[in-house]
């Protein structure tokens, strides 16, 4: 009998390894940074580089942080739903230009339009390391006590901004 | 045999001979070498399947420039490696750690040897006691 039996008990077991691998999502990596105090960081605006930007201006209530650059082709994608997130007005966003070219970048806002309250010119990648990134478009969000309540990579759409987001806010603003 | 223990011999000599950067980070060697053992302990994250050491991903670039500093600054590799998972979670990490969660990985080579061994003890065993001339045996070849 188990000598039926059994190569069909070991067959069911890696089918079963193999259908829990496809369904996993491994692009989407958790971020150890969730629940943790967001990284502070001051840099020079892209806007205007003799001038800064630090999140530390925002602390207090809940804002974003989107990384974005001129060479990433999902943040081309996602730009008008950031245009429309920010006319919304829920939350201030705060653009993390990650290893980008100065001009090309200040093109890109004055060209497509500019969401961003401030944009940080983060050229040497450093502050993007603290916070995790690994794959622009990332979209973080900062709850009012300064902790990343949660993290989106790939290109944000509207959906998700209502679906992982909003609630995310207003739960936040229930609490205080 | 010879060709392909050549071969294997080979193929580890290159992965070491890899150079990461074109010219050596340090000027002190055993700083160097502990460079290019982090690097290769390092996963880059834009490219899954290769070591920081390995990948000519920017991000890899960026994470070795961080690496330098946190070695010149006279960092431990457990400060380093524990510096780089608070960023990017233990998936940075090549080798994984032996966690709740990754036991079964690690102890899978022993318990497929064992299993295996147990396997063909049993079979052995119970060939062993059957006669040397089984009538019912057609011969060579059947189970």
């Amino acid at each position: 009998m188990w000598r039926y039996l059994l190569p069909i008990v070991l067959f069911a077991i890696l089918i079963g390894f193999f259908v829990a691998g496809l369904r996993r999502d491994k692009e989407t990596l958790p971020s150890p940074l969730i629940g943790k105090p967001a990284p502070e960081f001051t840099l020079p605006r892209v806007e205007d580089p003799s001038k800064q930007i630090s999140n530390a201006e925002f602390a207090g209530r809940p804002y974003v942080v989107n990384v974005w650059a001129t060479w990433c082709v999902g943040c081309r994608q996602e730009h008008d739903a950031l245009l429309e997130i920010a006319r919304r007005g829920e939350v201030p966003l705060i653009g993390l230009n990650w290893k980008d070219d100065l001009a090309l970048a200040q093109q890109w806002l004055a060209q497509l339009g500019d969401p961003y309250v401030a944009s940080a010119f983060d050229q040497e990648g450093n502050v993007a390391i603290d916070w995790g990134v690994w794959g622009a478009p990332e979209t973080f969000l900062v709850g009012a006590d300064g902790t990343i309540l949660y993290r989106h990579i790939s290109p944000i759409t509207l959906e998700i901004w209502e679906r992982e987001f909003v609630p995310r806010i207003r739960q936040g603003r229930a609490r205080e | 045999m010879r060709a392909l223990l050549l071969a294997v011999v080979m193929m580890a000599w290159a992965a070491a001979a890899m150079a990461i950067d074109t010219a050596p980070a340090f000027e002190d060697p055993a700083k160097q070498a502990r460079y290019e053992r982090l690097a290769r302990e390092l996963r880059c994250l834009q490219c899954r399947a290769e070591t920081i050491a390995d990948s000519n991903a920017f991000l890899a670039a960026d994470l070795r420039k961080q690496l330098r500093q946190l070695i010149a600054e006279g960092k431990s590799d457990q400060e380093i490696l524990d510096y780089m998972t608070a960023r990017y979670g233990d998936y940075v990490l090549y080798k994984p750690r032996v966690t709740p969660r990754t036991w079964l990985l690690w102890a899978a080579p022993v318990l497929f040897v064992l299993g295996g061994g147990a396997l063909a003890a049993v079979v052995i065993l119970r060939k062993s006691r059957l006669p040397d001339s089984d009538p019912s045996d057609p011969g060579l070849g059947a189970s």
